[in-house]
């Protein structure tokens, strides 16, 4: 699943012995393929990392709370919700957003975009597009699950054993993507668009 | 938020240290409840002690043919193990019934576990709780409380333990290792989670500084498995009701049951009366609905919860038929509960 090498975190913040009282802590975090050093209060979120201190506004704060998907990232190649995670706890991260996916794909100059990113533009996979940053991410990161073979609860009720890549069907693409919500209501489309790239 | 430290210890021994000397410290899973709790100001821990790098990430096989399921095992991880999916189906539907894909990448064993309640007056520090302040009262009981308990309550708290996860392990026997200054100990998962008495603050057992260091399967019960979940919308929502089984039948009768539901009690209940009344009954759908009332017979609904004992009876009777039908199969067929 993990799509980059395990980062090295021998060292980092709360490395010696008896934790020290304070209450902000230097960490790295590489942030599509370039290492930041970032000195920041432990309440720091990597979502707050990203937007207030590295001007990575992609991600977006919906909801601040896990409950919208707006905030996702992949972290070490698995899609998460940033708003959740204190920065503090990850140091050394591999973290690509939305600004990072064509990259992931090949060399993106001349504003080149993830076929992911295409094929919401060819399928109107948005009106507002608040949710668009976390629904590419939170795509992209279901569709390797799927290819690994990780079942969704759709999957376990219907499937047999474990093992080959998952179908991405409209149900699994629905159900894998039900941690995004949408308040425009773009779902048919975000979900064809899935499905043009994994067809 | 209040301003707080952190570390990331080497090893168990060094985090339970940690947490055994600052009082004030809670330890770090993924973070998925905690931070959110956090940011509410319902939990203001001054020190977080980080645990989801130490080595207790594994799942492996046990001598006795059971499975070894590390704390620190990603949600998402444990659905996926071939283990799990083959052995224990109901462990792997009840966790992808929970949350979504992105924080079930996040969220580990010992957290989910831990997960405290979604009761709505809980979350809101503007409004009293017994579980938040002791003593300060319930305003669920007369208040917003459909979502909330029908089994086990007491007058100082209805809420609802939330997790899917917990309920498939408690049918199916799991064991919680805790370490913990004191030393190691086990203790069932069905006395993990308390009910809530007069001391709703305490949602389990576990001791302060104490650590989940690992859930312990035995060997699957022969027969199949399953878990089926009821919610407001068709995915990405807490349960109402669910329902974890398994279910041995030979020549038309129950050989072995398990039983346990979701979304009814303080703590994964476990259908002890529902299973007695089973075992040995012809595998019918009458039968599956007499032990599913037997159980049920001691449900004390709220003013808006009562819906909650029939729709619980139907899923039961569903899972359990399912099962049946199917010879016990892991699959559990979509269909109208109500
Ligand atoms: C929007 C949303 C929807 C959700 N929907 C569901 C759902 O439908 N079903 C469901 O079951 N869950 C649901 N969840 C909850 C989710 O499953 C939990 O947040 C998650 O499992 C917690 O795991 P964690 O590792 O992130 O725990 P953390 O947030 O890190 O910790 C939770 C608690 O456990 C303690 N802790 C963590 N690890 C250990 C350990 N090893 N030993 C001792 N104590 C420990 C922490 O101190 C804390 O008190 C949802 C969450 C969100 C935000
Ligand atoms: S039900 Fe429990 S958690 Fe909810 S308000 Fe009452 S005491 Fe608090
Ligand atoms: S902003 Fe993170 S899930 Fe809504
Ligand atoms: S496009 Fe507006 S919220 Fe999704």
């Amino acid at each position: 699943m993990a799509t980059h090498p395990a980062p090295d975190r021998s060292t980092g913040p709360g490395r010696s012995g008896d934790p020290d009282r304070t209450t902000t802590s230097t960490v790295t975090l590489r942030v599509n393929g370039v290492p930041r050093r970032l000195t920041l209060d432990n309440r720091t979120t990597v979502l707050d990392a990203l937007r207030e201190h590295l001007d990575l506004t992609g991600a977006k704060k919906g909801c601040d709370h896990g409950q919208c998907g707006a905030c996702t990232v992949l972290v070490d190649g698995r899609r998460t919700n940033s708003c959740l995670l204190p920065a503090v706890a990850h140091d050394g991260a591999e973290i690509t957003t939305v600004e990072g996916l064509a990259e992931l794909v090949g060399p993106a100059e001349g504003g080149a975009l993830h076929p992911l990113q295409q094929a919401f533009v060819d399928r109107d996979g948005f009106q507002c597009g608040y949710c668009t940053p976390g629904q590419l991410c939170s795509a992209v990161g279901a569709i390797s699950e799927a290819a690994a073979g990780h079942p969704s609860y759709v999957t376990s009720l219907t499937a047999g054993p474990p093992g080959p890549p998952v179908p991405l069907s409209p149900d699994e693409i629905r159900e894998r993507m039900s941690g995004n919500l949408c308040r425009c209501g773009a779902y048919p489309n975000i979900v064809g668009a899935i499905e043009d790239v994994t067809r | 938020m209040r301003r707080f430290a952190y570390t990331r210890a080497d090893d168990v021994d060094a985090a339970i240290a940690a947490l055994a000397d600052h009082p004030d410290g809670v330890f770090l899973g993924g973070g998925t409840n905690l931070v959110d709790l956090m940011k509410l100001g319902v939990v203001s821990p001054g020190l977080l002690v980080d645990v989801s790098r130490l080595p207790l990430a594994e799942i492996r096989e046990t001598a006795g043919g059971g499975l070894w399921i590390g704390s620190g095992v990603r949600n998402s991880d444990l659905a996926a193990h071939p283990a799990v999916r083959t052995r224990y189906p109901a462990l792997s539907q009840a966790v992808l019934a929970g949350a979504s894909g992105q924080i079930r990448n996040t969220a580990t064993t010992g957290g989910n576990l831990l997960q405290r309640t979604r009761c709505l007056y809980f979350q809101d520090v503007g409004k009293p709780c017994n579980k938040r302040v002791p003593g300060s009262g319930c305003p669920a009981r007369d208040g917003v409380h459909r979502d909330l308990a029908v089994l086990g309550h007491s007058e100082a708290c209805v809420a609802t333990h939330p997790s899917d996860m917990a309920v498939a392990l408690a049918a199916l026997d799991a064991v919680v290792h805790l370490r913990g200054p004191g030393g190691e100990r086990t203790v069932d998962l069905t006395d993990f989670h308390r009910l809530p008495g007069d001391e709703p603050h305490l949602d389990t057992v576990i001791r302060p500084a104490e650590l989940v260091v690992a859930v312990e399967l035995p060997p699957p019960p022969a027969g199949g498995s399953g878990y089926r979940k009821v919610r407001d919308r068709a995915s990405y929502a807490f349960a109402l009701v669910s329902v974890a089984a398994a279910l041995e039948v030979r020549d038309g009768s129950v050989q072995d049951v398990r039983l346990a539901f979701g979304g009814l009690a303080h703590k994964p209940w476990r259908a002890r009366a529902a299973e007695g009344a089973l075992r040995g009954a012809r595998a019918t759908e009458e039968s599956f609905t007499r032990a599913a009332d037997a159980e049920l017979a001691a449900a004390e609904p709220l003013r808006d919860n009562a819906f909650k004992v029939r729709l619980a009876r139907n899923l039961a009777v569903r899972v359990l038929s399912g099962l049946a039908s199917l010879g016990g199969a892991a699959a559990v067929t979509e269909g109208t509960v109500s």
